[in-house]
């Protein structure tokens, strides 16, 4: 299974899990197994129109998801997944 | 009284205290200083700035750091505003001036960012300084923490230029090299935030340290004589500065500093080699920011994933500006002409400010007698390898110690 990184301000809702593990065959299907583990996830990661918020960058195994498919990008076994504040850097 | 109230969800209003963090916990959004202005109305006036040091810090009531705590300086900012009539005359505008920012301690705009940052997280009782920088910023927190007596950790990426390595290493930080991209290490920081008792100036002091870039705006008005010019082009990597101009101008405004009350034109620059906020402006959803992978010799501003491009949209589209963006070409031409023309040597990214600057003009975006004001953020030093091609140097001849040999080769 396919394993989240929780930053720090979204850590209450994971109970202050740093790592969760849920199952899904791609991203937005492994965002919703997140929420429905941890309810509120989705909310905070997705936007009204299902896409990814402007201030969250995730990344599978370190590259920007927004450079490759976006929330259909293929995850597997052993995936890292990590959810980071965009705000930053300059 | 303290004049700094705490800190504002730019997007959803949500309000925190004074602390070291950027983030919304609500909604991801970026953390603004909230100043008591009712109280700062009382004192601030022009007299006052004008008493003050030839530095930032004559703005200091406009700063985040209040009134008793010890600054850390090095005289940044008050750098010259050039009046730039060769180079206007090439490009037909007759009131161009040039703020060289490159006239700063470690000559670039940073250090205006870095004193404030650095000055708040002493005061907070941080040990260590740290930063996510594309050189110029590493160079400042570099110096800056060596003038303070604190530690340094900056992270770089591995393929920086040469120069701005050395130019960081002289201060002795902890140096680190990170294999990829501006965007890997600023992601890396990112992460590395939640777990060091560190200051990083571009991430969890970062609503601090941006307050620095109003100091720019702040001076080139009071150099134009306490009023605003007709139109800024200012360099764009994260947004983060260009936000701050904004900020600055509606201070400089509601404080009655300047004469008028007409907002200008804030235009950003881009390389076509790394121009997400540039491709979102010119498409249908200006808004909407898609990262790419940065690949120009302007490296200073070669930020993929711009945290603060959507803003730089909004107000390029508020205030009748726009963005813009030039080719690798474009930017050396211009580093040349700036030079030829005016006598500033300033990096790439001034060569992007002062490209954009050529291409808008050239294509008729003045009549000419508007104040255009371009912020030169950077030294030509940090990036001299990217002229030191075939003609690199110039009209170069050599000869033999010999007045034969130098009539021979040099054309009178």
């Amino acid at each position: 299974m396919p394993r989240f990184r929780i930053p720090g301000p979204l850590r209450r809702l994971s109970n202050g899990e740093i790592t969760v593990e849920v199952g899904g065959a791609d991203l937005g299907s492994a965002i919703v197994a997140l929420d429905e583990r941890y309810p509120g996830f989705r909310d905070r990661l997705l936007d009204d129109k299902g896409d990814l918020r402007q201030f969250v960058n995730v990344y599978l195994n370190d590259e920007d998801v927004r450079l490759g498919s976006g929330l259909s990008e293929k995850v597997k076994e052993g995936d890292e997944i990590s959810i980071v504040p965009a705000v930053a850097g300059g | 009284m303290p004049k700094l109230l705490g800190l504002r969800c730019r997007e959803c209003g949500a309000e925190y205290p004074l602390q070291a963090t950027h983030v919304c916990e609500m909604c991801f959004g970026p953390l603004d200083a909230v100043y008591d202005y009712a109280s700062l109305k009382k004192v601030v006036t022009r007299e006052r700035i004008e008493s003050g040091p030839k530095s930032i810090w004559r703005y200091r009531d406009l700063l985040p750091v209040e009134e008793s705590t010890p600054v850390v300086t090095l005289g940044e900012g008050f750098t010259p505003l050039v009046k730039a009539d060769r180079l206007g005359h090439q490009l037909g505008l007759r009131n161009l001036y040039l703020k060289n920012d490159s006239m700063n301690p470690t000559n670039s705009f940073k250090d205006r960012v870095v004193s404030v940052a650095i000055s708040w997280a002493r005061s907070q009782g941080f040990e260590t300084m740290a930063c996510a920088s594309t050189g110029n910023l590493a160079n400042a927190v570099a110096a800056y923490s060596a003038r303070a007596g604190l530690e340094c950790f900056v992270f770089i990426p591995v393929d920086l230029e040469p120069q701005k390595v050395v130019s960081i290493g002289v201060f002795d930080p902890n140096l680190v090299a990170v294999r990829g991209t501006y965007d890997d290490v600023n992601r890396l920081c990112s992460q590395l935030v939640e777990s060091t008792p560190w200051a990083f100036c571009n991430i969890n002091i970062r609503p601090f340290y941006a307050e620095g870039s109003k100091t720019l705006t702040f001076e080139t008005a009071e150099q134009l004589g306490w009023k605003l010019p007709d139109e800024i082009i200012i360099p764009v990597a994260s947004g983060c500065q260009f936000v701050r101009h904004r900020q600055a101008v509606r201070e400089l405004i509601d404080f009655g500093l300047v004469r008028g009350d007409s907002v200008p034109a804030l235009t950003g620059a881009q390389a076509l080699g790394c121009s997400p906020v540039y491709n979102a402006f010119k498409s249908d959803e200006p808004e909407k920011v898609m990262p790419v992978k940065p690949n120009t010799i302007a490296r200073s501003i070669a930020i993929g994933n711009p945290s603060d491009g959507i803003y730089v949209n909004r107000i390029a589209l508020e205030t009748g500006g726009v963005v813009e963006a030039v080719t690798e070409e474009e930017i050396v031409d211009a580093m040349r002409l700036l030079a030829r023309t005016e006598g500033i040597f300033t990096e790439t990214a001034g060569g992007v400010t002062i490209g954009v600057l050529t291409k808008l003009a050239r294509a008729g975006r003045w009549r000419g007698d508007e104040t255009v004001v371009a912020y030169v953020t950077g030294h030509g030093l940090k990036t001299a390898d990217v002229l030191a091609s075939a003609n690199g140097h110039g009209r170069r001849v050599e000869i033999d110690p010999t007045l034969k040999s130098f009539r021979e080769k040099v054309n009178l």
